[in-house]
């Protein structure tokens, strides 16, 4: 084995990347897909952020002014898929193929041919699910949830496309996480034992599996509406004796265990970033991953929390109410080792450090509100209101999305070889920071005072907070465009960054040249306690 | 294109191993239906009655001691355009006595329709107490244009009903579901 790797190593004495539009295509290289999923998932970023801009146009003041309801529940609808399919999983996998060889000390991801499959497969998706917004009947209407009967009997005739499209997400997501756990188990450097792993590696093996359990029932889900619509089964039609509530309980056992696919990586990365920048090792690294594994087995009995108001028995509910609330002691024993990771140390404040705090911060506000939600009888109050809306965008917002956005700062001078100017860096943290507050905190409020979700229109006692939630993501939705900029400054024309980047700094993929080389690791590198948990 | 340093021959057994997880959990996605039914017929969630009942009246005791309520809702599905009601409201019945209740459709349109009522109980955890021997819902109704059914509907309240529940209340959906019928389409209420 070591003898082939060592031949191949001096066939490949001058073998960098292909010219070109080929690279891109037929390329098998782990940084480079890794590249291809994250601008990806920024394009898709955009597009979802377009939408939601449209949604806040409309919600800007009382009455109907800009688009009309079955628009509008086409652009909620289409802003879901986007954000959770094509922007926040996708950016996850580009990270886990950028970082994870290089995190183990492995030369490439375990299967290249297919994970440039899996990527290249995600443009057609999404391309075949955009393009129904152009189509007589419009794009899928029915929320991001889909429920039957309102995703079949009633779907616009789109609703094929949106089908295969899904399909083809949930192909993605399983041939990569196949082989990141392939990667992890397989090809880790002599030394790289499974607990001195890096965190981001442990909480993305997880993630890899929770994404094999759930997205073959996601298939299922979507291959049964399939049947219902176009084969005359009545899976979730009552009138042939099926049951559309079925189809709730099928959509959040695979949804469920789909929010903690979007959050627990984001875990990983704050864990890397904070003890960099408070230059202390990691509070608690076994109970971490322990946490993470425990939310993750958590997460598959919970699932009817989301619909309480479905009817259900009282020892159903009071089940679901329990094992949700279950699920904050280990999310507690997380924020706890963060913040005990940053007691006295020595922090300073860069922009990686300032979203990873933040992310702390506010994610902990979104699973404060979710415990709220978790509560039966007062879930029939908030159930279905903006109240939600608040809390998921809490968690998905400030939470996945700021975690990625701390890690592009973090790992992009490995990546590029270039620093981010600092102050530009600082700018966007702040920017994105008070828009995301401002428009999301006051959701809560009007949630709390009764406005429905998914609605285009309120009454008039909603109107301040609706205004003020719309100034908010505009400052959020063009300070996103700001991030851009500064990328496109750094990669062509930032500073030169040294192989360490940061002081605090520790893990294989620091003791590589910056930029990256085209190859790492050909030859598996000495794992020394410096660089892995010890 | 760069070939691959990393050899893919070693992963065979994990990515076999990981398949087999994928293809058993697309499986266990199909397995949720009837999983759901059964758990639904047993736990009576969503107010789901049984099939027919076999009655014996040797092994029913009627329990004269008190009556229960059992309301009776009538509803027409989106779209259904029969008109649709029982003889009355509700009645009070011992448990263990078998009652006979009329229901009826009547078809106002100019096309001949397929209609299906789907029952359910309220309190759903009196659903498993809830008996019928002879119910419309067991099969679907073909109304010519302008025609009227009587529907009889018999059913028995089990002695052993929770005595927390005073009243039972069975609903109705009437669905439409002539085109489903016309394309010979099987579903489990024509089985």
């Amino acid at each position: 084995m070591s003898e082939v790797v060592v031949a191949h190593h001096d066939d490949h004495h001058d073998h960098g990347p292909d010219k070109g539009l080929a690279r891109w295509l037929f390329t098998t290289n782990h940084k480079d897909i890794g590249t291809l999923y994250l601008w990806f998932s920024f394009t898709m970023f955009l597009i979802g952020g377009v939408m939601a801009l449209i949604i806040r146009t409309e919600l800007f003041q009382p009455g109907l002014q800009f688009i009309d309801p079955a628009f509008f529940n086409q652009m909620t609808t289409n802003h879901g898929l986007i954000m959770v399919f094509g922007a926040i999983m996708p950016a996850f996998v580009g990270l886990a193929n950028w970082l994870v060889p290089m995190m183990v000390g492995a030369p490439d991801m375990a299967l290249p041919r297919m994970n440039n499959l899996s990527f290249w497969i995600l443009p057609f998706a999404f391309a075949m699910l955009i393009s129904t917004l152009f189509m007589e009947g419009g794009g899928p209407n029915f929320g991001w949830t889909f429920y039957a009967p309102l995703s079949t009997t009633y779907a616009p005739d789109t609703v094929t496309y949106f089908i295969f499209g899904v399909h083809l997400m949930g192909a993605s997501s399983i041939m990569g996480s196949i082989n990141i756990i392939a990667t992890i188990l397989n090809m880790r450097a002599p030394g790289m034992t499974l607990m001195k792993m890096p965190l981001f590696v442990w909480t993305w093996l997880i993630t890899a599996y929770l994404l094999l359990a759930v997205m073959p029932v996601l298939a299922g889900a979507v291959t049964m509406m399939l049947f219902d619509i176009h084969f005359g089964t009545s899976f979730f039609n009552a009138a042939g004796g099926g049951d559309p509530v079925m189809f709730q309980h099928i959509f959040w056992f695979f949804g469920h265990p789909e929010v903690y696919i979007m959050i627990l990586p984001a875990f990983g990365i704050v864990s890397q970033i904070i003890p960099t920048f408070a230059r202390k090792p990691l509070f608690g690294y076994d109970s971490m991953v322990y946490a993470t594994a425990s939310i993750a087995f958590l997460s598959f009995i919970v699932w009817a929390h989301h619909m309480f108001t479905v009817g259900m028995p009282l020892a159903g509910q009071l089940f679901f109410m329990y094992s949700t609330m279950l699920i904050a002691v280990p999310t507690g024993v997380k924020v706890f080792n963060w913040t005990a990771t940053m007691w006295r140390g020595s922090m300073t404040f860069e922009t990686p450090m300032l979203f990873a705090i933040a992310f702390v911060i506010l994610f902990t506000i979104g699973g404060f509100s979710g415990l709220m939600l978790a509560i039966t009888p007062v879930d029939y109050q908030y159930h279905d209101t903006y109240f939600v809306v608040a809390h998921f965008h809490y968690v998905l917002v400030p939470g996945a999305l700021f975690s990625i956005i701390a890690a592009v700062y973090y790992w992009l001078p490995k990546w590029c070889g270039r620093m981010y100017d600092e102050s530009l860096g600082k700018l966007h943290f702040w920017l994105s920071f008070i828009g995301v507050n401002v428009t999301f905190f006051p959701q809560h409020f009007s949630g709390l005072a009764g406005m429905p979700r998914r609605i285009p229109d309120y009454a008039l006692q909603f109107a301040d907070f609706n205004m003020v939630s719309s100034i908010g993501a505009f400052i959020f939705g063009f300070s996103q465009v700001f991030f851009l900029y500064v990328l496109i400054k750094t990669i062509r024309s930032g500073e030169p960054a040294t192989d360490r980047v940061w002081e605090g700094a520790h893990g294989l993929e620091w003791t590589l040249p910056s930029p990256a080389p085209y190859h790492s690791f050909t030859t598996p590198p000495n794992v020394t306690d410096a660089e892995a948990h010890s | 294109m760069s070939r691959n340093i990393g050899s893919t021959g070693g992963h065979g057994r994990t990515v076999g191993k990981l398949c087999l997880m994928v293809c058993g959990m697309f499986a266990f996605g199909f397995a949720l239906v009837p999983l759901y039914d059964m758990f639904c017929e047993v736990t009576g969630l969503g107010g789901r009655t049984g099939d027919q009942y076999a009655y014996d009246p040797a092994s029913m005791q009627k329990d004269s001691s008190r009556l229960v309520k059992v309301n009776f809702v009538t509803n027409t599905n989106d779209g259904m355009a029969w008109e649709f009601w029982a003889e009355s409201g509700g009645v009070r019945v011992h448990p263990g006595e078998v009652k006979e209740v009329k229901f009826y459709v009547r078809n106002p349109t100019k096309q001949r329709m397929v209609g299906q009522a789907i029952p359910s109980v309220v309190p759903g955890r009196a659903a498993q107490y809830f008996h019928k021997t002879e119910c419309f819902c067991f099969n679907n109704q073909v109304l010519e244009p302008g025609e009227t059914l009587e529907m009889p509907m018999r059913f028995i309240v089990d002695p052993d009903l929770p005595k927390n529940v005073p009243t039972v209340s069975l609903s109705y959906a009437l669905f439409d579901i002539t085109e489903m019928a016309a394309g010979n389409m099987k579903s489990r209420a024509e089985g």
